[in-house]
């Protein structure tokens, strides 16, 4: 590929690629995010590249595209689509149709009946309510979003660096370069509120501000794509689905502060994240994007991948930046701050990759455009990994201050299987819960503090009325206890014990006072831990303890769950009017706890029982139930 | 003037790091494990933590101090919080305190008594680890670590060794070297000044009491036992006698009621050393080889140099330490007197743990014999003297014995950095006039800075010299030797920051007073000796004539 050393040579081949994508007959993007692909879409790709290919009137366009007649077909891998749930999904352009659950034998229909003919094959349609939305953007998951930050995501394909470009990529950068100077881009961020996604909310702005206020010269730019909080995925998508507009958002950073080099730190869990954005950053370096002197400017960026090594404390920026140097990954006690002392001892501005994603479109429509997006205060878009009990699970993006209401019955579809709703735990690990009197509260950083809880990363775990509230607390703390990386006694020790306790509880050990200790331990852990990740690892228990307090009170007088899930506490028994004495349950049991008389009701005794629940399996009548 | 308002009283600002140096200024004990000012502040204890007016907790170790601040140290909130950390410390510490060798000295326990923890409401859950023994030196039990981190970063930050670091996440998180290695195999030097900064009873010095209580109770021995120069300073510290006085005398009446047999000074042995190396240096000099010397006194010197900078290992001085050159001489002498039949046993009492590995090494065997048999710390005959049921501080001050029990001013400083150099080169411009010692003394060769210069006129030739203390401080020499960057004659290295009086054997807490103290107690005793130079030591003299003739290489020199 040609270098392009200059803005016009980067516009001419925007037009020119933009007008193959405009000309092109047909577009067929096949979602190769993480989920679809472990739904099998890579065979899909490939069986739809054979069939496209062996067509003689087939020719080679850019990338693997086939061009087809008097215009092409291109057949892409594209990143994630975000509607996770009914993947593997299959987009054909331009008609818009989204093609859900697509299975390798379904591909000859779509080459022959859609492709082809232009029919829609309507088995694969999306249905809600009846109704079947053959059009992607009039699907409720979809209508109901506002896609900035994930445009491109699922549209393009996410390895070639010519379909980034058709769709605008790198042009915020230039604008950057020739028509502004390094500070008013930084007064541009700052201006437009922009807020950073990976939990905290403190201003872009005003960090990009400090580091270029820095009397060292030596600047470092740093993304952290370690998104470790459990169920979520926005980080990731991004640098699939999208990687330009990152690398983008970080060289405009660069360009700012004044920074020569930067790095992005992804999790090792990430292996096609990294392999994305590898492939991105090598085109970006071939063709002259990246490196020295791009766009013909003084402006000079390297950009390295730093794999991290699956701890996720190393999401905090100290432990980062100490990772990144080959340190243990712990966090360090400031002051000095990262904009200070970052990494290598250098002032260093470090975001998310969403954050950074967010920055060409500042750049592009401008601060003023941005503000008019959600709340004045906390501006913008915000992307959320909707998961759990909800019935469409994925990827989903919305003005911050959207409800919680609208993400979960609008765009989620309600809860699955029509439960009722109990709970979303919103933040991860750091987070709390929200419950049905929160539903008409706004996401955004602000409004979700005052509820004791914080937007986090972004994930948002669903749970519906058969969730034991207890166990999500043991859940979510053993989930930190493990993680924690042992510096600072409270989260090292506290959390450990802390876990003990709700261990103790969910086996139906516990007592009122264990109660009182789990509130006495958080206080602690919350007030006097070192870092960010320790001083709100206490949060779910304290959450669920406020909201659910009766729950674990069954828990330890009552010895009850109420959802049946603490198996400990279930207690079977058998329906001597249904139950017709086979027998089968007694010999499925390994303890023996079962005894009767054949063609006789058989009755279990509880303080033999193991819990096991092989009996309710081995019965053909249904006869063993759990007393509630 | 800056103030800030701490419990209601105004404290000035006067340019301190952080708030809990303000702190303590005030007269406040705030309790830390992991802070120390001489290393990088780590903020894990979080036992300092301090309440500001709009009732946020944080630490003040890493907090800076700002003019106008209003904290609190001692509110019901901070109470509560110090003495649930302390219990959850406490919850998963080994709690064997009534056998541990840290009793009376731990510092977990004494705040515990101070902040008055008088439950643990959690079990003891952790998995038992055994034991690292493998070093001469120390003994490492992961079952007592508080994993305050102190002497990882004593290790690393001050010593530029490093093979102590965190190893596991979270409450399975456990200090060890590399690679689950042990102690034997790293890199370890044994300078034991992870055991001085240790809270707890996690790293303690290998111990040897029993083995020299068994020597000396056996009639068929002969127990001789040597006084390094920095012990006598630090040996009252455990028996309420003031910080850095001469014990000697107290010690030497001890260790008779003890059952020693002679008791004689390792700086007998210093004097030897001072003829020998200043010798050498003169030879080196004139032929050019091999410069610069690098002194050979200090073992944990000699196991970094050797480990991490093997190339220089030509350079280190012949001489071996005094303690070596003591101990072979008692042998010998043993060899020659066909009298005593009695098998003599030489024990050293030392500052210092990496002393318990010198002895073992090969060039200190003569046919097949240990030239020092054991190695006792200053902590370890503190527990002698304990066990033997004597108050040091009601002891008389009762004389060495002779011959070897007499010494010079300049041995006397040995113990501290800077020392051996002054005492070559009173050597070397060999007078005792007032002036030129003191001229001496002035050039540059005194003071506790981790890299001190000079330059000294030695008739036609001026000798350029480098002192150094604390290896972190040595390795920036090396590397810079190495490029070229500086040139020196002679450089003197001590492995601990401020020599041997802060050795890894010293009873601990070694707080700033007691360096000072004792520092200036190595200074005392030589400004009350009446013979200030080495060479003018008459029993050194008279061994040359004597015993050392024609010996000189086979008992005071190693070949390296």
């Amino acid at each position: 590929m040609e270098r392009i050393d200059s803005r016009g040579k980067l516009q001419a081949l925007q037009k020119d690629t933009k007008q193959i994508v405009d000309n092109s007959k047909c577009r067929i993007l096949i979602c190769a995010g993480t989920g679809c692909l472990a739904g099998g879409s890579g065979q899909i790709y490939e069986k739809i590249c054979k069939m496209v290919e062996n067509d003689p009137n087939v020719e080679v366009c850019f990338g693997p595209e086939i061009a087809h007649g008097d215009g092409p077909i291109e057949v892409k891998k594209s990143g994630c689509h975000g509607f996770c749930e009914m993947g593997p999904l299959v987009r054909i352009e331009p008609m818009g149709i989204l093609y859900t659950k697509v299975s390798v034998d379904d591909c000859e229909a779509i080459y022959e009946q859609t492709i082809k003919k232009g029919e829609v094959l309507h088995h694969l349609l999306y249905k809600q309510d009846g109704v079947e939305y053959p059009k992607q953007e009039e699907i409720p998951f979809y209508k109901k979003q506002t896609r900035l930050v994930l445009e491109n995501c699922g549209h393009i394909d996410a390895e070639h660096i010519e379909d980034a470009i058709a769709h605008g990529g790198y042009q915020a950068l230039a604008k950057a370069l020739f028509d502004m100077t390094p500070d008013e881009v930084v007064e541009e961020i700052y201006e437009s509120n922009l807020r950073g996604r990976g939990g905290g909310g403190f201003q872009t702005g005003y960090k990009w501000k400090q580091v270029a206020r820095q009397p060292e010269k030596i600047r470092y730019i740093v993304c952290n794509g370690d998104e470790g909080d459990p169920g979520a995925f926005m980080d990731r998508s991004i640098m699939e689905g999208d990687p330009h507009k990152m690398i983008e958002g970080m060289m405009i950073a660069a360009y700012a502060v004044g920074a020569q080099e930067g790095y992005v730190y992804v999790r090792a869990e990430y292996p096609l994240a990294i392999n994305r954005l590898k492939k991105a950053i090598a085109d970006a370096t071939a063709c002259g994007l990246l490196g020295d002197n791009i766009l013909g400017t003084d402006f000079s960026f390297q950009l390295h991948i730093n794999r991290g090594a699956g701890a996720f404390v190393c999401g905090e920026g100290s432990a980062l930046t100490a990772s990144i140097e080959g340190s243990r990954g712990m966090p360090r006690v400031k002051p000095p701050r990262t904009v200070e002392q970052g990494l290598f001892g250098k002032p260093t501005v470090l975001n998310n990759v969403e954050t950074y994603a967010n920055v060409p479109m500042i750049i592009n429509k401008g601060a003023a455009w941005y503000k008019t997006i959600g709340p004045e205060k906390s501006p913008g878009t915000k992307a959320f990994a909707l998961t759990g009990s909800v019935k469409n699970t994925g990827l989903i993006e919305v003005p911050m201050g959207t409800t919680l209401k609208e993400v979960i019955y609008d765009i989620g579809g309600g809860i699955k299987g029509d439960a009722k709703f109990k709970a979303v735990q919103i933040g991860g690990p750091s987070g709390g819960c929200l419950i049905t009197p929160h539903l008409d509260i706004n996401l955004d950083f602000d409004s979700l503090k005052k509820m004791g809880a914080m937007i986090g990363s972004g994930g948002l775990v669903v749970m519906d009325e058969n969730t034991c509230m207890v166990e999500v607390a043991r859940f979510f703390m053993n989930f930190t206890q493990n993680e924690s990386c042992g510096k600072c006694v409270p989260c090292r020790e506290g959390t450990k014990r802390m876990l003990e306790i709700l261990e103790r509880i969910v086996k139906g050990n516990g007592t009122l006072e264990d109660l009182d200790m789990l509130e006495e331990l958080a206080q602690t852990i919350s007030e006097t831990a070192l870092c960010g990740l320790g001083k709100s690892a206490a949060l779910p228990v304290v959450s669920t303890l406020k909201l659910f307090r009766k729950e674990y009170e069954e828990h330890v007088v009552e010895k009850k769950c109420a959802s049946h899930t603490c198996s400990a506490l279930r207690k079977y028994a058998i329906n001597p009017e249904v139950c017709k004495g086979c027998s089968k349950c007694a010999r499925n049991c390994p303890v023996g706890a079962i005894s009767g008389e054949i063609k006789k009701p058989f009755t279990i005794n509880s303080s033999v029982c193991i819990k096991c629940g092989a009996c309710e399996s081995a019965c053909p009548f249904g006869a063993v139930y759990i007393e509630s | 003037m800056k103030y800030i308002t701490i419990n209601n009283r105004k404290v000035p600002l006067e340019g301190e790091k952080n708030l809990l140096s303000v702190i303590r200024k005030a007269g406040i004990d705030l309790p830390t494990f992991c802070y120390h000012s001489e290393l990088s502040t780590y903020g894990a204890c979080r036992m300092c933590v301090v309440e500001d007016d709009r009732g946020k907790v944080f630490a003040s170790c890493s907090e800076v101090p700002k003019e106008g601040m209003v904290i609190y140290t001692n509110t019901p909130k901070l109470q509560h919080h110090r003495k649930l950390i302390l219990e959850l410390l406490l919850a998963s510490h080994c709690r064997d305190c009534t056998t541990c060798r840290a009793n009376g000295t731990c510092e977990l326990q004494k705040l515990a008594t101070q902040l008055g923890v008088d439950r643990v409401r959690f079990e003891n859950t952790k998995e038992i680890q055994p034991l690292d023994t493998s070093s001469n030196c120390v003994v490492i039990d992961p079952n007592k670590c508080i994993l305050c981190g102190d002497c990882v970063r004593t290790c690393e930050e001050i010593q530029g060794v490093g093979v102590l670091n965190f190893a596991y996440r979270g409450s399975k998180m456990r200090v060890m070297p590399a690679f689950n290695k042990q102690m034997s195999e790293t890199d370890c030097v044994g300078c034991g000044q992870c055991r001085v900064v240790c809270p707890t009873g996690a790293i303690t010095i290998k111990s040897n009491v029993h083995s020299v209580w068994e020597a000396i109770a056996d009639k068929n021995k002969r127990v001789v036992v040597q006084i390094a120069p920095a012990v006598r300073v630090a040996i009252g510290d455990k028996f309420g006698i003031p910080k850095g006085e001469n014990s000697l005398g107290k010690l030497a009446a001890a260790l008779r009621r003890m059952g020693f047999d002679e008791i004689y000074d390792t700086n007998f042995g210093a004097d030897l050393t001072v003829m020998e190396e200043s010798k050498e240096l003169v030879e080196r000099l004139e032929s050019g080889e091999n410069l610069p010397l690098f002194t050979s006194c200090c073992p944990g010197w000699i196991n970094f140099c050797e480990k991490k900078f093997p190339q220089f290992r030509k350079n280190i001085s012949t001489c071996r330490s005094p303690q070596q050159m003591f101990g072979a001489l008692i042998k010998e002498e043993a060899r020659m007197n066909k009298e005593d039949t009695r098998e003599t046993i030489v024990v050293s009492i030392m500052p210092c743990t990496a002393k318990k590995d010198e002895i073992v090494r090969p060039e200190h065997f003569t046919d097949g014999v240990q030239d020092v048999d054991f190695v006792l710390t200053t902590t370890e005959v503190t527990r002698m003297i304990q066990e033997g049921g004597i108050d040091l501080s009601r002891m008389p001050s009762e004389s060495l014995d002779m011959p070897f029990g007499l010494a010079s001013g300049s041995a006397a400083i040995f113990g501290v950095t800077g020392g051996v150099t002054e005492a070559v080169l009173r050597k070397l411009i060999n007078s005792n006039k007032i002036e030129d010692l003191e001229q001496i003394s002035f050039c540059g060769v005194r003071g506790v800075e981790g890299v001190k210069e000079c330059t000294v006129q030695l008739g036609e030739r001026e000798v350029r010299i480098a002192i150094v203390n604390g290896l972190k401080s040595a390795e920036e020499i090396l590397l810079k030797l190495e490029k070229g960057e500086v040139h020196y004659d002679f450089v003197e290295v001590m492995a601990c920051k401020r020599g041997c009086i802060a050795g890894g054997g010293q009873p601990t807490p070694i707080g700033p007073r007691t360096k000072q103290a004792r520092y200036d107690g190595m200074y005392n005793i030589d400004k009350a000796a009446q013979i200030k130079l080495s060479n003018e030591n008459p029993i050194v003299q008279s061994l040359y004539e004597g015993i050392l003739k024609g010996k000189e290489h086979k008992l005071l020199h190693n070949e390296h």
